[in-house]
């Protein structure tokens, strides 16, 4: 096997080297895992418990108000819960990825491998929080007795996809940023508390006529996602407008943010 | 190459504010510039150098973790690097989950781990702890196990920083011999040290590296007798006395050695310059050699072979030892100036010199640090 070590002239992804070091990817999100909830009493029921109490939180507060401005067509509880499952993966992923690469700084430092495996791993810890909370989801439509349209379950995955992607891009960007810029660690958590609000994750997108609210709503990559998943309850009619530009938005996030970091990453270790 | 500016941690603010600014001053620095050498599959090769001649960053480039500005690396196999021991450890796992993420990011498959799990847990002696989680262990054990890991890579090309300057003196020799066995086994290493006798006894060929650049390559011996000869009698040792005791009437104004960085079993010249204020008729000095803890190696004086220089006109006192037998380190002069038999001037720590690394047994070894200061001839005999 010859390898050879050279200046960066082209662009590419590596894909071939990430293949080779796939193993790391699994090693990485079972490490992160598991450290998250080591020495902790819940343990993994914080997975859960996190979306949980904001949803509670909105239904005691906003709920009833939420519902009958917006003719919400299911309980406000159960349409929170969904927000929040999904708005999890994206919120999580997005800031542990933004934070990977300076936490990892003493690896990244000493040691060699695909700089990508680290923000995706921290995504894909994210995801698997997203999976150990579904129980406690189904639970809930149990008790509310939504009906479901099976047929939308297949939109699911397309709807995770789509919040992966958003995330990734979003992530890979403030990861490499954060590396050079110390600034960003300090704006991550403000910029996912102000784009909880511009996501339609715990009111839906009809709440505000208001011009500019209608247009970050629209551009939202979330908003087609959050519309996919909803498409699951009955009575819900997919905007497929919505969910178009929510996947071109996500895969330009995500192109944007692969090719920055991308770009940048040679000189993580002597910045890091 | 390296910009470096003037703050080391750049934020946004700073980048912001220097768009506003015309002139931004910005040097070039080479950390490594026309740098070229080859090695052969199964050779060990030693890289020395100075603190900055470019070492760790020549290490960062063959192991990809900083790419080259410019120039070319080409190489056959896969290359594992150990730029330090334990890279991603975590203190929350257990011994047994690290050795898997150790491993992983050393570049091993998971089947590669498990087939040499047991053996890695023996090497590192820590088989009653493999479930505990790695912040109770201590940090003898972490250093053992993060070596054990290492150990067992079975890549054909090996990148190693000074890992065996950590541990104890046993540790140390164990992870010698286990690097003597790697280096036997066909595999090609390349090893940064600044332990002359390590280089000796593991390497074949060295490249010795000077401000970035190539200074020598060729067989160990010679580099390192280059790079000796180089580094010692560079700069000056300064005269700086402290706790300073006496009359002052007659003192000590000055102590030169024959060179800086004195090699062990070389000779060695001291020479105490004088000033007189009154006459004089004796005079005799007594000095001492501690070593950087504060411990006492060596006393001489006069008055353990001659009687008291009866002169008047001395001013300067010249001891010569020919054959320092001294270990490798940092060492300090302590003095005390008799001057009609009574005390007249005396100092601590008045100069700070270096021994090193010579071949004063053979092949560049020297008894641990912490076991001797002083050595001795000797020969065996097996009866």
């Amino acid at each position: 096997m010859e390898f050879e070590i050279k200046p960066r002239s082209k662009f590419s992804l590596g894909l071939k080297e990430l293949w080779e070091y796939r193993e790391l990817f699994y090693f990485f999100t079972w490490r992160d895992v598991k450290v998250k909830y080591k020495q902790t009493v819940l343990g993994f029921l914080w997975a859960i418990l996190q979306p949980l109490f904001m949803t509670v939180i909105f239904t005691v507060f906003l709920g009833e108000s939420i519902s009958a401005k917006t003719h919400l067509p299911i309980p406000y509880p159960v349409f929170a819960l969904s927000g929040m499952l999904l708005w999890g993966i994206f919120s999580s992923g997005m800031s542990n990825a933004a934070n990977s690469m300076v936490n990892n700084a003493n690896i990244i430092k000493k040691i060699y491998f695909p700089r990508l495996i680290i923000p995706i791993s921290a995504l894909l810890g994210a995801l698997i929080d997203f999976f150990v909370a579904i129980p406690v989801f189904i639970i809930t439509l149990f008790i509310y007795k939504v009906e479901l349209n099976f047929s939308a379950l297949l939109f699911l995955p397309v709807s995770v996809f789509i919040t992966c992607l958003s995330a990734m891009g979003c992530g890979l960007l403030l990861a490499a940023l954060n590396v050079k810029y110390r600034d960003v660690r300090y704006i991550i958590p403000f910029l996912v508390q102000g784009l909880l609000f511009i996501t339609p994750v715990l009111f839906p997108s009809n709440i505000s006529q208001n011009p500019i609210a209608q247009f970050f709503l629209q551009l939202n990559p979330l908003s087609g996602a959050l519309e996919l998943t909803r498409a699951l309850f009955t009575g819900y009619t997919i905007n497929m407008e919505t969910v178009f530009l929510s996947m071109a938005v996500s895969v330009l996030l995500f192109i944007t943010g692969v090719v920055y970091f991308r770009k940048t990453e040679g000189y993580f270790a002597d910045l890091a | 190459m390296i910009h470096h500016e003037q703050q080391p941690y750049l934020s946004l603010r700073d980048s912001i504010s220097t768009i506003f600014k015309r002139k931004h001053t910005k040097e070039d620095f080479w950390a490594l510039k026309d740098v070229s050498f080859d090695v052969m599959p199964g050779d060990t090769v030693g890289i020395i150098g100075k603190n900055g001649a470019g070492k760790s960053t020549l290490l960062k480039i063959l192991s990809k973790i900083t790419p080259p500005t410019s120039g070319k690396i080409t190489g056959r196999g896969r290359i594992a690097s150990l730029l330090e021991v334990g890279t991603g450890f975590h203190p929350e796992l257990s011994g047994r989950e690290n050795v898997f993420m150790n491993g992983s990011i050393l570049g091993m498959r998971r089947s590669e781990i498990l087939k040499n799990f047991d053996a890695i847990i023996d090497f590192a002696g820590v088989e009653k702890f493999i479930d505990t989680p790695l912040k109770h262990y201590s940090s003898g054990m972490q250093l053992r196990l993060a070596f054990a890991v290492a150990a067992f890579l079975e890549n054909e090309i090996l990148i190693i920083d000074e890992v065996l300057a950590v541990g104890d003196a046993e540790f140390q020799k164990k992870c010698m011999g286990k690097m003597s066995d790697v280096s036997k086994s066909g595999r090609t290493i390349l090893f940064v040290s600044h332990n002359m006798s390590a280089i000796a006894q593991l390497c074949a060929s060295s490249v010795f590296l000077i401000n970035g650049t190539v200074r020598q390559t060729g067989k160990t011996e010679d580099v390192i007798g280059a790079y000796i000869n180089l580094s010692s009698g560079n700069n000056e040792s300064i005269f700086r006395p402290q706790n300073r005791l006496g009359p002052g009437e007659v003192t000590v104004t000055n102590l030169t050695l024959n060179k800086k960085e004195l090699l062990s079993g070389e000779k060695m010249t001291l020479t105490f310059s004088l000033s007189k204020k009154v006459p004089i008729s004796s005079v005799y000095l007594d000095f001492r050699i501690d070593n950087h803890m504060g411990e006492k190696c060596v006393w001489i004086s006069d008055k353990l072979t001659i009687k008291p220089k009866e002169d008047t006109s001395v001013d300067k006192v010249i001891y010569e030892i020919p054959r320092l037998n001294l270990n490798i380190g940092i060492y300090h002069i302590t003095y005390c100036l008799f001057i009609n038999n009574r005390v007249e001037d005396m100092a601590d720590n008045c100069l700070a010199f270096d021994v090193m690394e010579n071949n004063f047994y053979p092949n560049w070894k020297f008894p641990p640090k912490e076991q001797a200061n002083v050595l001795a001839d000797f020969t065996t005999h097996y009866e």
